[in-house]
């Protein structure tokens, strides 16, 4: 009799401890999962950038063995950088050149994948390719299409009666070479998105546009722009945030690598370009200066997104 | 006039939704398939151009008109690239070294990305919205500039010309998280982790039998995305190796540098750089494509 209750409460005990053991799985498992994403985020990712801010207030240079606290000493002598300037325009300028294209182009070539098509992977595949190819990769074999003297692109100008064109010495012309490869690299990846979008718009919208009459351009403007809109919003941002961080495509584009200089009048330096300069390139290592280039980079980038997610919104509401 | 929908009204409606579809996914015109053809010989080309260097002497690209047509010196160019007298650089070593990283970050990247996605879809705890929010918030933020405090972690933990200063930044993404927990969300009803808790399942088993073999299909193509990231990632392995111990990209960009431009030699190291990823994606190019696409309704 004793001997069935011990064992009843030895049960039940045990059965409480487990009950335990899976509360405290339950509550602590699920920290656990998302924690190793955040310790290492944190390590690798977070911490590294709220350093950057504070190595931005004070003169850090690995070759000296001191640093000081210097405020805003960095962010004042970079706004009166005309170089830093310089870099900014070129960020900007070659960012408008590849994104404009890229997207607008993006869905020209979804709208034509949208439709019942043979060899439908095999299209879709050609598109994506250029995304697969290596940023190296595309940067110079890009550098080899526009070089002055050998070229295929000034072939190409030759057969037309237009005279060679120094791509990589002018300003705006190397803005556009060192945008082509952009564009050719991205164009297809947004079209995927796209495409995906487009597929996910209901049919009833077409059917009842048809029925009032809708010419086919009219419901490709009038319902599948706007229906796909988040996602012109995420390529819109994507595009910033990876187009203002350029930096591979024109460091390779540069014949003779001088620390990332962006070619002899700095014509297409961008700003990633110059904080590579001032840190690693040229072996300045002036972190503290390339800190406070690194965080203005970070502004600029949040500022045109804004401006970008606010832009595409007013568009849409005006159409709709 | 009530409409009643009778099997035959119902049957009348489906036929019409059909032809409404097939009215609006027209089968493509001559000028639909015109156009595509156009695009993809526009995607071909700068890859056809560079082996098409790559196969001929170094001089054939001073040709006037253009050579347009592959050579015979494609593998005595790609030798050239791995002899070592002529190149100061290990092209063996890259390319082996591009695959260690490659393949350890795509493995992280999953491993902790389902982690992670399983427990934001199907676990409750406190702060579950609001983490998630930061993860989503950390995709906005551009990592990249926080090279120069990286490189001076990398310096203190002696890591720098080794490997693991490439790995470790991107041992976990949040994309891949992102990605997950939409996959895992919609992929493994919450039925099937009730019934397995009811058997006395713990968490990690769950996860181990549960939630893993359901959201196989989606670890792949994070996987293989993650991959081709980590094999063409250029300005990270520029700052921390040297090109005694590089990653392929680091090793391809190393050849072009010099005053005269050999650029048979530069594109047979091109070729061989982008041939593994050509590979997967001539492979698995439709799981890729689908997986893309997936992410992007969803995102």
């Amino acid at each position: 009799m004793s001997e069935a209750v011990e064992q009843a409460v030895r049960v039940r005990r045990a059965g409480a401890t487990r009950r335990r053991l899976h509360r405290l799985d339950a509550v602590v498992s699920p920290y656990l999962y998302v924690g190793s994403f955040f310790v290492v985020f944190c390590a690798f990712g977070l911490f590294p950038l709220g350093y950057t801010a504070w190595m931005s207030l004070t003169d850090r240079n690995l070759l000296n063995p001191t640093t000081h606290f210097v405020g805003l000493d960095n962010y004042t002598a970079l706004i009166h950088d005309s170089y830093f300037w310089n870099a900014v325009e070129n960020t900007l300028g070659i960012w408008v050149l590849s994104t404009v294209p890229q997207l607008v182009l993006a869905l020209v070539f979804a709208h034509f994948l949208n439709t019942r098509l043979r060899a439908r992977t095999f299209f879709r595949m050609s598109v994506l390719l250029p995304q697969v190819t290596s940023v190296v990769a595309v940067a110079l074999i890009f550098t080899q299409l526009f070089s002055r003297d050998y070229g295929l692109f000034n072939w190409m100008l030759g057969g037309i009666g237009i005279s060679p064109v120094d791509w990589e010495a002018g300003r705006f012309s190397s803005w556009v070479a060192i945008s082509t490869m952009v564009t050719w690299r991205w164009t297809g990846y947004n079209a995927l998105l796209y495409l995906a979008a487009m597929q996910a718009i209901p049919d009833d919208l077409y059917e009842s546009a048809a029925i009032d009459g809708a010419r086919k351009w009219k419901q490709f403007w009038y319902i599948t722009v706007p229906m796909i809109r988040p996602t012109i919003i995420f390529t819109v941002i994507i595009s910033t945030i990876g187009g203002l961080q350029l930096f591979t495509e024109p460091y390779l584009f540069e014949p003779i690598k001088q620390g990332a200089l962006g070619g002899s009048a700095r014509q297409y330096q961008t700003v990633a370009m110059y904080l590579y300069e001032k840190s690693f390139g040229t072996t300045q290592f002036k972190f503290g200066y390339a800190a406070a280039i690194a965080w203005s980079l970070f502004l600029i980038i949040v500022l045109i997104s804004l401006v970008n997610f606010l832009l595409v919104r007013r568009i849409r509401s005006a159409e709709a | 006039m009530a409409a009643v929908a009778t099997p035959e009204t119902r049957a009348r409606s489906r036929r019409r939704r059909r032809m409404t579809l097939s009215r609006r996914f027209e089968s493509a015109g001559p000028l639909t398939y015109l156009f595509l053809l156009g695009v993809a010989i526009f995607s071909f080309f700068p890859l056809y151009w560079s082996v098409v260097v790559a196969s001929h002497d170094n001089s054939a690209t001073a040709d006037y008109p253009p050579v347009m047509t592959p050579g015979s010196q494609l593998f005595h160019n790609i030798s050239r690239v791995f002899n070592s007298g002529e190149v100061n650089i290990s092209f063996w070593t890259a390319l082996i070294n591009s695959a260690i990283v490659s393949g350890a970050i795509a493995f992280s990247v999953v491993l902790f990305s389902t982690l992670a996605g399983f427990a934001f879809a199907k676990l409750h705890f406190r702060g579950n919205k609001l983490l998630m929010l930061v993860v989503i918030g950390t995709l906005i933020v551009p990592v990249q500039l926080g090279v120069i405090p990286l490189y001076i972690e990398m310096k203190h933990l002696g890591w720098i010309n080794h490997l693991q200063a490439v790995i470790a930044p991107s041992l976990v993404s949040a994309f891949g998280v992102f990605l997950m927990r939409q996959y895992i969300v919609a992929a493994v009803p919450n039925e099937l982790i009730d019934a397995s808790r009811v058997d006395g399942c713990s968490t990690i088993r769950v996860f181990w039998h549960v939630v893993l073999p359901a959201v196989r299909p989606a670890a792949a193509v994070l996987g293989l995305l993650t991959f081709m990231n980590a094999w063409n990632d250029f300005f990270w392995p520029l700052i921390v190796l040297s090109p005694r111990n590089p990653t392929v990209q680091v090793a391809v960009s190393a050849l072009q540098s010099g005053y005269v431009q050999d650029y048979s030699l530069v594109f047979a190291g091109t070729f061989i750089s982008i041939l593994p990823l050509i590979v997967i994606f001539l492979v698995l190019g439709k799981q890729i494509i689908g997986g893309i696409m997936k992410g992007a309704v969803k995102g």
